[in-house]
């Protein structure tokens, strides 16, 4: 099973919309992506409740890659990764990606099978080509 | 007596509802000036939620106490004070171990050292921990000189309200108010003043119990 890979953010249509960019880079290909976005009534938040929850649904066995936006998002999957059993704590990577561009990197990396380190370092990279491209 | 059953982690979580309700405002206008205005209305949800959870389902065992508080901030409170005072409560609830004044004051320090490490804050970064660290040292030092339970939370209730005082003229160095850098120097700490709230509630609530 692929690596699961998951999204954190303030806003449900961010995370939505981040995953949808997200898709378009695979297709034909099936990989389950979750989110876990927004406060329990909709509005801008995160809930680690629900983190933890996703997480948990995401991993097959191989390990989740979490991308998150900013604040307490980060705050927000560091408590998840308490809520979580043992056994799934240790497979889950908290990515200091920036949101967008990791997720791009991990979905495809994912999709293609790759492990879970593989996978984290590949979001990682992620902001390398636009900063190749605007000489940053 | 015993000190920290369910029934009195209980009563010290209603005595804190019921500060943050009465002081809700005043957290606010605090928020207002150096935050995102929304500490108090947070708050009051978020311990309004915890108490009715409590009330849903009581716990028997007194850590349970502590977990249901910790799920139920983390759910409500929203921002980063959810995830900090969800993981005070979370790490407290892993830390009690016993039922008089020292398990508490030792279930309380590991709440405390759970915030310092979500946060990657320390004292002096104009935050809850500012309050809370003072009041954890007192706790200590009174329950280690012997003094009884009732007394050192007081003394650790004074010390976090002169914790929260001194965040008065500090800049902001974690959270929303660092963006303000120099500017966020003259306002007293939202958090280090729900902090506090949190330290008198435990000194009500638990006064007569040991």
């Amino acid at each position: 099973m692929p690596v699961g890979v998951v999204v954190v953010s303030h806003s449900r249509a961010l995370a939505e919309a981040a995953v949808e960019l997200a898709r378009g880079m695979l297709p034909g290909r099936e990989l389950a992506i979750g989110t876990a976005a927004g406060d329990v009534d909709g509005g801008l938040g995160t809930d680690a409740t629900a983190i933890a929850d996703a997480v948990t649904a995401a991993d097959s066995g191989d390990g989740v890659v979490v991308l998150m936006d900013l604040g307490s998002a980060v705050l927000s999957a560091e408590t998840a990764l308490e809520l979580l059993d043992d056994e799934v704590r240790e497979r889950v990577v908290l990515s200091p990606a920036p949101l967008v561009e990791g997720l791009v990197g991990a979905v495809v990396t994912a999709a293609a099978g790759a492990g879970r380190d593989r996978v984290a370092a590949e979001a990682l990279l992620g902001l390398a080509p636009k900063q190749a491209h605007l000489g940053g | 007596m015993t000190v920290v059953d369910a029934a009195g982690l209980t009563a010290w979580v209603h005595e804190f509802t019921r500060l943050v309700h009465e002081q809700r405002d005043a957290l606010t206008q605090l928020d207002a000036a150096i935050g995102d205005a929304d500490h108090g209305a947070n708050l009051d949800r978020g311990t309004a939620a915890a108490v009715a959870a409590l009330e849903a389902q009581a716990p028997e065992e007194p850590a349970a106490v502590l977990k249901t508080v910790a799920t139920t901030l983390i759910k409500t409170v929203g921002g980063a004070s959810g995830p900090l005072y969800g993981t005070f409560f979370l790490r407290a609830a892993g830390a009690l171990d016993g039922d008089d004044g020292a398990a508490f004051a030792t279930a309380v320090r590991a709440g405390y050292e759970g915030v310092v490490a979500r946060g990657k804050a320390e004292r002096g970064d104009k935050t809850m921990l500012d309050a809370l660290g003072p009041a954890c040292d007192a706790l200590d030092e009174a329950l280690g000189a012997g003094k009884p339970l009732d007394e050192a939370l007081r003394l650790a209730a004074d010390a976090a309200a002169q914790g929260r005082d001194a965040t008065v003229p500090m800049v902001a160095r974690k959270g929303r108010a660092s963006y303000l850098g120099e500017r966020s120097a003259g306002h007293q700490d939202p958090g280090a003043t729900s902090a506090t709230l949190l330290v008198e509630a435990a000194a009500t609530a638990l006064a007569g119990r040991g």
